[in-house]
């Protein structure tokens, strides 16, 4: 599935291995995260490895849930089911690092 | 080798075995490494890990129809296969065959930030698609370890190896895992916890500038397996591993004997020379003629039709060539006609290791009847004593199973120090001839005991032998010129029992 808010220059992958709890809170999180910070100027994709395995070797994904930022570039990765808002957001360079 | 092994005592079922395809470990192992389970491999950097892992592979996928998988934590792709490239091995081609795959798992530390909980099901897809897309019934991780640098979440990191393990079995696929050396730990993260049906362990040791490479079978649940530390060879035809002594004192005794190409010495010896298979030394000081003995032997084998095989220390063959002519015998033809063939290198050139693990690979392609070793005091020089008599004894005892006749010689340093070098090797001997110079009454003369020469009744004479234009000639036993002294009882024994 993918869902485009507009031509946002925040393009973000959740990888998820199928609807387990855990990546159905990551994708609550995220939601949230994204409508919070970055309404409007964000792509989300969510790749369910079960259906895809092939995907995960292209964006080295290991463990899941894994949030890719695709772009803006560098590339960064946030694993895990996104529960602490502060790191999420320090991770999508949304915040300074303290 | 095999079928020494086979002779050994079976107990019950042993577990079903998954071929390496590595000479000489499929033997210590009894058949491979236990068939879908996890086996450990751990080491120093630079032990060869990797490379013995990928021959796992690699011979699966070519020898015994097992595709495979190499999940690998540490270089990509390409710098593997330019890494076993040097062993022959071309992973480009067997993946282009669908006969391997391999997935670089790239884990940066500094990309990844971590919240809240995860597991590592993304590795286990992964995997599980390679697995399925090849049909692979062997899989390494290479080195799995490197997660722990990768992810700080120590905890879930061991939850998920130890259900990534248990996977691989229920996967039914035999799984390599490697894992760099730790402190105290045979691995650092302490794998061999996860890991507990077969443990091997690889040791790369520089000793006076000499490297060996050592290994050894730390566990292997359920099976039988050789415990010592085997040496290991990794050179342009792969890995080869070295068993100790094959395990088990199981040579057959052939009845048949062999022509020693000298018919007084064979005289000597009840009156038909060495048993075929067995063992002789040679010895005696500087210019006494040992060489000259070897290559009527050689020579009498060539004959038969028989394939020789000789390892010099010392001579090139080229001067070994010339000084046999001197003599009388010529043995060009031979090396011409393919029957006789010479593996002349410096002992200081390589460890004894490798001089073994050599010199077992030439036998082995070259299968010969008689092997020669000229002079194999020479290696006393690259190893402590105790050093080269184990890698005789290992050496013999492979040319014993395959029941090729050993001559070796040795150079005696002087009379004081007559019998430390023999001593050493002499008790894996079946006979041992003893050649000596002696000054009596002014003149120079060469002498030849057969000092024991086990399960037939010898001569107990000590004999004068010339060395002329037609090769070693031994003296009438009376004396030539009614010189009682000259046959029996020359100062020769004397000399050796003082």
């Amino acid at each position: 599935m993918k869902k485009s808010n507009g031509a946002g220059s925040y393009q973000l992958r959740l990888y998820v291995a199928g609807q387990t709890p855990r990546s159905i809170a990551a994708f609550t999180n995220l939601k949230k995260i994204c409508d919070n910070h970055l309404k409007g100027r964000y792509e989300l994709e969510i790749i369910d490895l079960l259906t895809k395995p092939q995907l995960a070797r292209g964006d080295q994904i290991l463990a899941v849930p894994t949030l890719v930022r695709r772009l803006p570039e560098p590339v960064k990765k946030i694993i895990g089911d996104l529960s602490n808002t502060e790191r999420v957001l320090i991770g999508l360079d949304l915040r300074p690092a303290r | 080798m095999r079928d020494v092994i086979l002779r050994l005592p079976m107990q019950g079922a042993e577990l079903a075995k998954t071929p390496t395809g590595i000479r000489g470990l499929d033997e210590i192992t009894r058949g491979g490494l236990p068939k879908g389970r996890p086996t450990l491999i751990c080491g120093g950097p630079g032990s060869g890990k990797t490379l013995l892992a990928v021959t796992f592979l690699v011979n699966g996928a070519v020898q015994f129809g097992e595709p495979g998988v190499l999940l690998t934590f540490e270089e990509n792709g390409d710098e593997i296969a330019n890494d076993v490239a040097s062993l022959g091995f071309d992973l480009p081609e067997l993946i282009k065959a669908q006969k391997l795959a391999v997935d670089y798992v790239r884990v940066e530390r500094s990309e990844i930030e971590e919240t809240g909980e995860y597991d590592l099901e993304g590795l286990f897809v992964r995997l599980n698609y390679a697995i399925q897309s090849t049909g692979a019934k062997r899989v390494v991780l290479d080195t799995i370890e490197s997660l722990f640098a990768g992810l700080s979440n120590g905890g879930i990191l061991r939850a998920e190896l130890r259900r990534l393990f248990r996977w691989l079995k229920d996967q039914g696929v035999t799984a390599v895992v490697t894992g760099e050396r730790g402190d105290g730990l045979l691995t650092r993260q302490g794998l061999e916890e996860y890991v507990s049906d077969a443990v091997i362990l690889l040791d790369h040791r520089v000793h006076d500038q000499v490297s060996t490479r050592r290994l050894r079978v730390v566990k292997y649940r359920g099976s039988y397996h050789g415990t010592n530390e085997y040496p290991f060879l990794i050179n342009s035809e792969g890995i080869s591993v070295l068993p100790v002594s094959s395990l088990a004192l199981q040579h057959q005794a052939p009845m048949d004997r062999v022509s020693t190409g000298v018919s007084r010495l064979d005289e000597m010896l009840s009156g038909k020379g060495y048993f075929r298979g067995s063992t002789i030394l040679i010895s005696g000081t500087a210019g006494t003629g040992k060489t000259s003995l070897a290559a009527h032997f050689v020579d009498a084998a060539c004959r038969r039709g028989e394939r020789c095989l000789c390892f010099l220390f010392e001579e090139s063959p080229q001067q070994l060539l010339r000084n046999m002519r001197s003599i009388g015998i010529d043995l060009e033809p031979w090396v011409a006609a393919g029957l006789l063939q010479f593996h002349a290198d410096r002992p200081s050139r390589y460890g004894l290791e490798t001089h073994l693990v050599t010199m077992h690979n030439v036998v082995a392609a070259f299968k010969p009847s008689v092997t020669v070793l000229d002079p194999v005091t020479n290696l006393m020089t690259v190893g402590t004593y105790s050093d080269v008599q184990a890698m005789l004894t290992r050496m013999i005892d492979y040319l014993k199973t395959e029941n090729i006749t050993a001559l070796l010689t040795s150079l005696t340093p002087g009379k004081t120090d007559l019998e430390r070098t023999e001593t050493t090797i002499s008790s894996l001997m079946d006979t041992w001839i003893l050649l000596a110079n002696n000054e009596v009454g002014g003149r120079h003369r060469r002498g030849l005991y057969v000092l024991k020469s086990r399960g037939m009744a010898h001569s107990n004479d000590v004999r004068e032998f010339a060395l002329t234009d037609r090769g070693l000639e031994l003296l009438d036993a009376a004396g030539a010129a009614g010189d009682a002294s000259a046959g029996r009882d020359t100062p020769i024994e004397r000399t050796r029992l003082s």
